[in-house]
């Protein structure tokens, strides 16, 4: 089966730009990974858009079209999604749109425009990933959610607060050089204990920030890549997804998730590859908890011990597996319908040595990303390699 | 308040209407998997025969925690717990009253109570704490 090539990336700085319309965010995006790819516009067969609440946030549902013509690209486009994991779901069709031979060139991305809702209007947009008879009628919002799952983390397997503060000490700390990234500043492990709550034990620093922005990527055939003489090193060789109960309450497990380690394990299997062969990750932290729980999913930790990985450094940027080197959703910021495909961008660059972090991972050819959807209920996984 | 405000979530609404007189059920199937309301088909096996059981007067915490910043829904809400307590075949997320949030413990034993948001006054899922 022949590789689906990253030919291009693109992303517009992750932050607080609420005056700007999204099909403003996913131009500049689709302009930097056209730019990067070197391919034209009127070779794209098809726009698989991620995108999440853009009929609270701009009152605009329908956003496949709009996007392809923000883009500057005539083909057919359509949305995808997965909540949180909404790109990451666009990402997964276009490769298998491509290995089956369907097309040869996709443009993949996503965007979200969140701050303009204020922090109630977000708190209230992203709380609908939830079930919303059961979940949010009750009071459950995002953060509360993964709080439950930090609560029953810590009763089942140990571990504390302090622990999960050095997971975001090391985002931050990652994100420093990443000039996309939201917060490009320093944190330590008291700012992080002495936050305000959000929802014990969760405070404001174990939560990725409300954030606009998009991502793009430019996928191809490898032999689209061939004939054009394509700079495209970084293929992606492996996709997977799982699946979950929608309501929290209704898993089998509070502090684990399966929907990401089915995602995982087929993704590496579609790979060739084992947990073992991973030299850098992209997970989804939209909590520090979240990170947790994507390593030990991912197979990268075992069960009840992700938790110290960041604390005993074998995660962070020196570590024997840096984890979120872009500066991670916390650090870097999660747009939501952006999230999955960005990460795709990121890893793309750190392979290729085009990123400002790639000097960390100087010899790795191959790197996984992890995109969560809800409280994962759905899971999107994606194996990356230097292939040429 | 909008009229589709007003219009009743079949299937929930009716068993909040239920809980509240004290009569909460779930839903088994014949394999004996439980699940909530509203629901035609069983989501471990797919059975299509769901019938109504009784709920247990009490449930266990499972896992908890005190919400700060809430949605709009629950501004003067906050801070609340929610939890998620285990009820035999099913487990159900909801607020837990009459007590200090602080107070609240993984293994606390609840009942059911329906209560309202203070916000909006809409009817919640509650769990009241059952003393020893």
């Amino acid at each position: 089966m022949a590789n689906v090539r990253v030919a291009g990336t693109g992303l517009t700085a992750f932050g607080a730009s609420p005056e700007r319309t999204g099909r403003d965010l996913f131009a500049e995006a689709s302009i930097a990974a056209f730019e990067d790819s070197g391919v034209h516009r009127d070779d794209v067969e098809g726009v698989l858009y991620g995108n999440f609440m853009g009929e609270l946030a701009e009152h605009q549902g329908h956003q496949g079209p709009l996007m392809a013509e923000a883009a500057g690209v005539q083909a057919p486009a359509t949305r995808f999604e997965s909540a949180c994991a909404s790109s990451g779901a666009a990402v997964r069709e276009a490769v298998k749109r491509i290995r089956t031979g369907e097309d040869d060139v996709l443009l993949v991305g996503g965007t979200e425009r969140m701050t303009n809702l204020g922090t109630a209007g977000a708190t209230e947009a992203l709380a609908i990933a939830a079930d919303d008879l059961w979940e949010v009628r009750a009071g459950t919002t995002f953060p509360g959610a993964y709080a439950l799952m930090a609560q029953a983390y810590f009763d089942a397997f140990g571990g504390d607060r302090e622990e999960l503060a050095h997971i975001a000490v090391k985002n931050h700390d990652n994100a420093l050089p990443n000039e996309n990234a939201q917060y490009q500043r320093a944190i330590e492990v008291d700012d992080v204990l002495e936050a305000p709550p959000v929802s014990e034990p969760l405070g404001l620093y174990d939560a990725c920030p409300v954030s606009d922005g998009a991502s793009a990527l430019v996928l191809t055939s490898e032999d689209y890549a061939a004939e054009h003489d394509l700079e495209a090193p970084v293929a992606i060789t492996g996709t997977g997804q799982g699946g979950d109960r929608m309501a929290l309450h209704d898993r089998d497990h509070l502090a684990r998730s399966p929907a990401a380690r089915e995602a995982g394990e087929e993704a590496y299997a579609d790979a060739g590859i084992d947990a073992g062969d991973v030299e850098v990750a992209e997970v989804h932290d939209c909590f520090t908890i979240a990170e947790v729980l994507a390593l030990e999913a991912l197979d990268l930790e075992p069960i009840g011990e992700g938790i110290s990985a960041a604390r005993d450094g074998r995660t962070t940027a020196d570590g024997e597996l840096p984890v979120n080197l872009s500066g991670g959703l916390k650090a870097k910021g999660h747009p939501v319908g952006a999230t999955g495909a960005s990460q795709v961008a990121e890893m793309a660059m750190l392979l290729a040595g085009t990123h400002p972090n790639s000097d960390h991972v100087a010899d790795a050819t191959t790197g996984v990303t992890h995109n969560a959807g809800g409280t994962v209920a759905s899971a999107m996984v994606h194996v990356l390699e230097v292939v040429a | 308040m909008s009229d589709i405000d007003e219009v009743a979530d079949a299937g929930f609404d009716e068993w909040l209407d239920a809980a509240e007189t004290g009569d909460a059920y779930c839903l088994e199937c014949a394999n004996g998997h439980g699940s909530l309301p509203p629901r035609r088909v069983c989501p471990d096996c797919g059975a299509t025969n769901l019938e109504e059981i009784v709920l247990p007067e009490t449930g266990e915490i499972e896992t908890f925690t005190i919400t700060h910043v809430p949605t709009p829904a629950f501004e003067q809400d906050a801070p609340y717990a929610t939890a998620i307590a285990n009820f035999g075949l099913v487990r159900i997320t909801g607020q837990v009253v009459g007590v200090d949030p602080e107070a609240v413990e993984t293994g606390l034993e609840v009942a059911l109570e329906i209560t309202v948001s203070e916000t909006t006054g809409e009817r919640v899922i509650g769990f009241q704490p059952v003393s020893p």
